[in-house]
């Protein structure tokens, strides 16, 4: 069989787990993330990390977990300000689930260069 | 006053049919489907089956009169007529706990589905579920990290679990194999799978196997920066030699290793399960041979009650079939068994083919993994049905892709990621399904690819196995 030139070569990609193969989404694709963890009960939180540490397991806390907080504009602004206090390290949201002990959700918002 | 012996036949249902029996908290409870011979009262099925499934035998014997017998007799407590069928019926029976060894899968089910299967009054038999005991259950290992543990050390939350089994299943070196293992976990996916044939064959024994594959799950791991796993089978012909390669394993420091637990067996499964939980090894259960047990509408054990038994003997994943993909499985009662793998409390609820109420208490839970005759274009189902507390695999869609498995695994990814997103922005994604993949494929010319080539594969025979409704 001749080779095919239609055959893409598929290049390797550092990714940061879920939603790491998706374009970076718009400040109302964030809105309807944000918007899903609260309506499943879980408590918003930030994290960030220095890129060279990505794998940790541990990524450093934004303040506290944003426990009971419904407000969509809130955490908008702790992601934003995050970003801005640490303007090279990745920023992740969190939807911490305290009954599974899990995180329900988990994605990067801002990826730190 | 104690009781005379009576030597002879006694009709079963004299000692083993008590209709007016309140089952205990402790008893292990049993729905069984029972077709009698012609001209055989129910009754008497009945309490045949609780019979030799528990303390019976044919004749009366001098020695049952050393013991006090009704404390130690399964009761049949419960006759139901079978929706939609004439000639069988769901006998309901209670075990009292005694009759098992703690922590023994093995010998509950050497006692309820031993000799009596073979009985000559039955035309047919079938265990269509087990309600086991919360004092039972605590005697038993159970999964040995469940979910959270699981998403804890593979670092994945918020979706499924994406893998698939390298292809092909039987004859590729060892080097060989270890390379589409790398190219299937570079291109995006979390988890590889060894094919349950593979053991330690001629052309690629285990060691060599476990070698390569360690090697290119660390080089995946390493380029990607997100957590890789290998599922290499442990399953052996001896338990010393399964062992000796789940020693091997960890000494390459992989996070998983596999067992097929019905062909293994139960005994095996639940030492490798141990095992796994002292040693911090993730455990992939295969079922090979569950559907010589379980297909059979009127013969056999239902896959509910197999799924139940190894979430007591021991597996963080588990094989539930697909819904929507090539073997067998209609939805219902599929998500009637995931529950069961998964949650903490199960109601009764017979429109998911779940006869009891089932409590597990504090045990973990076991990721479903829906595995066989999938594609991209089934993705939006499979979250819809499965969650995320899933392992969704994908073999000929991950490798029959044009470009190669890496390729293939970037488009189960993207679409996979694509589907959870729009879950959680509220779309229908099972109605939606089609625009969701094409909008998400303008952005990965690996997923639109895989969209032309599978569109037309479609899987529509019925299942033979259904639920029993009017």
């Amino acid at each position: 069989m001749p080779f095919k030139s239609t055959v893409g070569d598929y290049q390797t990609v550092a990714t940061l787990e879920t939603f790491g193969f998706l374009p970076p989404m718009t400040q109302d694709e964030i809105y309807d993330q944000i918007a899903y963890i609260i309506a499943q009960g879980w408590s918003p939180l930030v994290e960030h990390v220095h890129p060279s540490r990505s794998m940790a397991t541990y990524w450093s806390f934004w303040k506290l977990p944003f426990f009971g907080e419904k407000d969509l504009g809130v955490i908008v602004n702790e992601l934003e300000s995050c970003h801005r206090a640490y303007p090279d390290h990745h920023v992740r949201l969190v939807g911490y689930d305290a009954y599974t002990q899990s995180q329900g959700a988990c994605f990067v918002v801002f990826e730190g260069r | 006053m104690s009781k005379k012996y009576d030597a002879g036949v006694k009709e079963y249902r004299d000692t083993y049919w008590t209709p007016d029996y309140v089952p205990l908290d402790t008893d292990l409870l049993a729905c069984f489907k029972c077709t009698g011979q012609e001209g055989v009262p129910k009754e008497e099925v009945a309490a045949a089956v609780a019979a030799e499934s528990s303390t019976g035998t044919w004749s009366t014997v001098w020695s049952e009169l050393l013991t006090d017998l009704d404390f130690y007799k399964g009761r049949c407590y419960r006759i139901e007529d079978v929706p939609g069928d004439k000639e069988s019926f769901y006998a309901f029976i209670a075990y009292p706990l005694d009759l098992f060894e703690e922590g023994s899968v093995t010998n509950v089910l050497t006692s309820l589905v031993g000799n009596v299967f073979g009985f000559k009054a039955l035309r047919h038999l079938r265990l269509e579920d087990i309600r086991f005991p919360m004092a039972f259950i605590k005697t038993c290992p159970g999964p040995p990290n469940g979910i959270c543990v699981e998403r804890d050390r593979m670092n994945k939350y918020g979706r499924p679990l994406l893998g698939c089994t390298i292809k092909p299943k039987l004859g590729l070196s060892g080097k060989n194999y270890g390379r589409v293992v790398y190219e299937c976990l570079r291109g995006g996916l979390d988890f590889t799978k060894d094919d349950e044939n593979i053991n330690s064959q001629p052309f690629q024994r285990w060691q060599n196997r476990f070698e390569f594959v360690a090697e290119a799950v660390e080089l995946a791991q390493e380029e990607t920066g997100e957590k890789k796993g290998h599922y290499l089978n442990c399953t052996a012909a001896t338990p010393e030699e399964m062992y000796e390669r789940a020693e091997f394993a960890k000494e390459l420091g992989q996070p998983i290793i596999m067992h097929d637990y019905i062909t293994g067996g139960f005994t095996a499964n639940t030492g490798l399960s141990k095992w796994c939980r002292k040693n911090g090894m993730l455990l992939h259960i295969h079922r090979a041979m569950h559907a010589v047990i379980d297909r059979h509408p009127k013969h056999g054990i239902h896959f509910r009650v197999l799924a139940k038994c190894l979430r007591l003997s021991g597996g963080d994943q588990l094989h539930t079939g697909t819904v929507v993909g090539k073997l067998e499985g209609d939805r219902q009662t599929t998500l009637g068994f995931i529950d069961q793998l998964r949650e903490s409390f199960i109601p009764e609820d017979r429109t998911r083919g779940n006869f009891f109420d089932q409590d597990w208490g504090s045990m973990p839970g076991v990721f479903a993994v829906a595995s066989g005759g999938i594609h991209v274009w089934h993705m939006p189902a499979l979250v819809a049905i499965f969650g995320d507390d899933s392992v969704l695999q994908f073999g000929g869609g991950t490798h029959g892709h044009p470009w190669g498995s890496a390729a293939g695994a970037a488009a189960n990814r993207v679409a996979l990621e694509a589907c959870v997103k729009a879950r959680n922005a509220g779309r229908e994604i099972e109605k939606e399904g089609r625009d969701i993949l094409l909008e998400a494929a303008k952005h990965s010319p690996e997923l639109a690819i895989a969209l032309e080539t599978w569109k037309e594969i479609k899987f529509e025979f019925d299942t033979v196995d259904k639920l029993d409704v009017g």
